[in-house]
């Protein structure tokens, strides 16, 4: 091992350390006091994110080639250790209103996080394999941390056992796209291929791990799991599930195809196509039934990963490409932080005994707590794509990266179910406002704070986004 | 195919001196059987109800603790092989490979999962 | 010898059992089952694979695959058995508590 490939890893190298640390110092902090287990794990992301921070501009592979560090994976691991930062803060006050406070919940985001930041430098399958394990089976056991709700329970046993039918897929692929190219890493496998080795092994292999990753980011035909894991889960659980397992989802599969399987793109961007299409109009028509708002949320981050998707389907175009994945990344942010303000909204409304998560319950709030719901009408107008949210920005630029590829048709479905999408999210702003009733929140200074900074993030940088569509931009994709 | 004769031998072989033995002992062994000798247990009491019983979870979560530890040494196998061609920089990083391992059985054993409670 | 394409063709009918296991069985334990056979399928042709390119990277993805394989079944065990303490039933056709 050489400085290099330390460095290379660095700040995954300080937070795996500092999770295993905390699993021990944990044992040590009396049961009452597991806040200062938070404190700590929320310490060890914002290191770990000022590290990554000094990486910027940096770029090597390091381990032989095993992992990389590039612009591309510099953002991605500081958007997902954002997510940790804000999973952690709506966490805080909700495990201990629920009952559920336990120092493993912390040290377990904080593997998860490991997880998902080794998915955005991974660089060989073995590596994407590990990292996909590594973020995904902290998940399961968080998904069933309320151990006492047969509905966490539910939630985390369809989780698991749909996330390992997906990991059976993933690992198959990998094995078929290693038989095809006699090798697992990225650079050799796009070597491989551009010998004139494009077989229908490394079809199969890729359409296989096409569909392991489907299964992560909830795509159609793939999301059956969504609605269900979202809805019984514990809300701050769902809230960080939504934007980590997404953005790992999409960094991973934005490595993977667009820097070893470029050969395959002719073969691949007919399925892309449709799975984005399908995807965005069965989660948009879907929610507009639902009642319940944690799972209209549910089938609203199904769309939202079909729009994500969008970013994905002009991948063998070297020219459109580096626009597309700017589009991509710069709709993930805008994602992260919506999904976390209006998660943290209904942390808000939601009682211990599992009540307040009806649409109907927001009834009112517009009169009683004007602040709280003026903050969820930027995050729904946000999920719609109305100005002033980053939303709209996100939207705009995803939509005129994939014209720009000419699939004109494909941003016409986008527009559309965004269009559908408005009725169901303007139905939560007009029960708030217009209906009667008499909402109880519970008020937590760490809660108000996350959906303060939320909502204000949301629509400040929407004014000015060019500053973060330029970083976004930066980000490219290197091979070694 | 010579190379199937040896496993075809060896299948054959090792029939022949299991049913042997068994064979050989039921034609030589005299047969007197009597209702005492018959029964389940000659010498010990009958079983009562259904052998299908919960067991106390304890032992699951012994079982689940075993797997992991006992599945984590398939690293240290290729890793013992090439310890001496390898040199020092092999030899910390097994160190924290078995330091990290040594943190899970920390943590199970502080849990008081390893108590017969 | 037995030539490499008897082994890939043995782990795609395993991955094939494996994954029509998934989603035609009903008790979790063996849902489960059939994601160790998916899993096993895919070590079975990386092993095939890594004779053929005389590579190890192979072998070494498999041993992966193993540890990790033993990770996901200490959780899915543990999961399946609080859901037993609490349910007394783990029958995936009765967990339908959540739906709409």
């Amino acid at each position: 091992m050489t400085q290099l490939d330390f460095q290379t890893l660095l700040p995954l190298t300080i937070l795996t350390v500092w999770a295993c640390v905390l699993l021990i110092v944990d044992l040590f902090i009396p049961k009452n006091r597991k806040g200062i287990t938070a404190v700590l794990a929320a310490l060890g992301l914002a290191v770990t994110l000022s590290f990554t921070i000094l990486q910027i501009g940096r770029e090597n592979s390091g381990y032989s080639g095993m992992v990389v560090l590039d612009g591309f994976s510099t953002f991605v691991n500081a958007l997902i250790l954002v997510s940790g930062l804000l999973g952690i803060a709506l966490a805080y006050g909700y495990v201990k209103r629920m009952g559920l406070e336990r120092g493993e919940y912390y040290t377990l985001l904080l593997f998860s996080v490991v997880g998902m930041m080794l998915m955005a430098q991974a660089a060989d399958l073995i590596v994407v394999f590990i990292a996909l394990e590594l973020l995904s089976i902290p998940l399961y056991v968080l998904a069933a941390f309320s151990r006492t709700s047969a509905e966490s329970e539910e939630a985390g046993i369809k989780y698991f056992l749909l996330g390992a039918f997906a990991t059976g897929f993933v690992v198959y692929g990998t094995a078929l796209v290693f038989g095809a190219t006699g090798t697992t890493s990225l650079v050799g496998i796009v070597g491989s291929a551009s010998n004139g080795t494009s077989s229908l092994l490394l079809t199969i292999g890729a359409a296989l791990i096409l569909v392991g990753f489907g299964f992560k980011v909830a795509a159609v035909p793939f999301h059956m799991w969504t609605p269900d894991v979202y809805q019984g889960a514990p809300t701050s659980v769902t809230a960080f599930m939504a934007a980590g397992a997404k953005i790992a989802g999409f960094a991973a599969l934005l490595r993977v195809f667009a820097t070893a399987f470029p050969t395959l793109a002719t073969d691949l961007t007919d399925i892309l196509w449709a799975l984005s299409a399908v995807t965005m109009i069965l989660g948009n028509v879907v929610a507009i039934s639902q009642t319940n708002i944690k799972r209209m949320l549910a089938y609203s981050s199904i769309a939202h990963a079909g729009y994500i998707l969008m970013a994905f389907v002009p991948y063998g175009n070297k020219d459109i490409m580096p626009i597309s994945i700017a589009a991509g990344l710069f709709y993930l942010v805008s994602y992260v932080f919506t999904n976390f303000g209006a998660w943290g909204v209904v942390i808000a409304l939601e009682k211990s005994e599992g009540k307040g998560l009806e649409i109907g319950d927001y009834a009112g709030l517009g009169r009683k707590y004007p602040a709280l719901a003026a903050a969820m009408t930027v995050f729904m107008l946000s999920l719609i794509g109305l100005p002033p949210t980053l939303g709209l920005v996100g939207k705009f630029y995803l939509f005129r990266a994939v014209i720009a590829g000419g699939y004109t048709g494909l941003a016409i479905i986008g527009v559309v179910t965004s269009l559908v999408s408005a009725y169901y999210y303007l139905r939560v702003v007009v029960t708030m406002y217009m209906k009667d009733g008499e909402p109880t929140t519970e008020r937590e200074p760490m809660l108000d704070f996350t959906t303060a900074f939320t909502a204000i993030v949301t629509v400040v940088v929407s004014l000015v986004p060019q500053w973060l569509f330029l970083l976004a931009s930066n980000a490219v994709l290197k091979l070694f | 195919m010579n190379e199937w004769l040896y496993v075809l031998l060896f299948i054959v072989v090792g029939l022949i001196i299991p049913v042997g033995a068994i064979g050989v002992a039921w034609i030589i062994s005299p047969k007197k059987p009597n209702p005492i000798k018959s029964e389940t247990y000659e010498c010990g009491i009958e079983t009562v109800g259904d052998s299908w019983v919960q067991f106390k979870a304890q032992y699951y979560i012994f079982a689940l603790v075993f797997l992991v530890f006992d599945v984590e040494a398939v690293f240290l196998f290729p890793w013992a092989v090439k310890l001496g061609q390898l040199g020092l920089y092999a030899v910390i990083e097994g160190i924290i490979f078995i330091l990290i391992l040594v943190a899970g059985l920390v943590y199970t054993w502080r849990k008081g999962m390893l108590e017969w409670a | 010898m037995v030539p490499v394409n008897y082994y890939i063709i043995l782990s795609a009918i395993l991955f094939t059992i494996g994954a029509v296991g998934v989603l035609i069985r009903r008790n979790p334990l063996v849902i489960f089952m059939s994601v160790e056979l998916m899993l096993n399928a895919a070590n079975l042709a990386m092993v095939a694979f890594s004779s053929v390119y005389k590579s190890f990277s192979g072998q070494i993805f498999v041993f992966f695959v193993i540890a990790v394989a033993a990770a996901e079944v200490a959780v899915g065990l543990a999961l399946i058995v609080e859901i037993f303490k609490t349910k007394h039933n783990i029958n995936v056709d009765e967990m339908n508590s959540l739906k709409g």
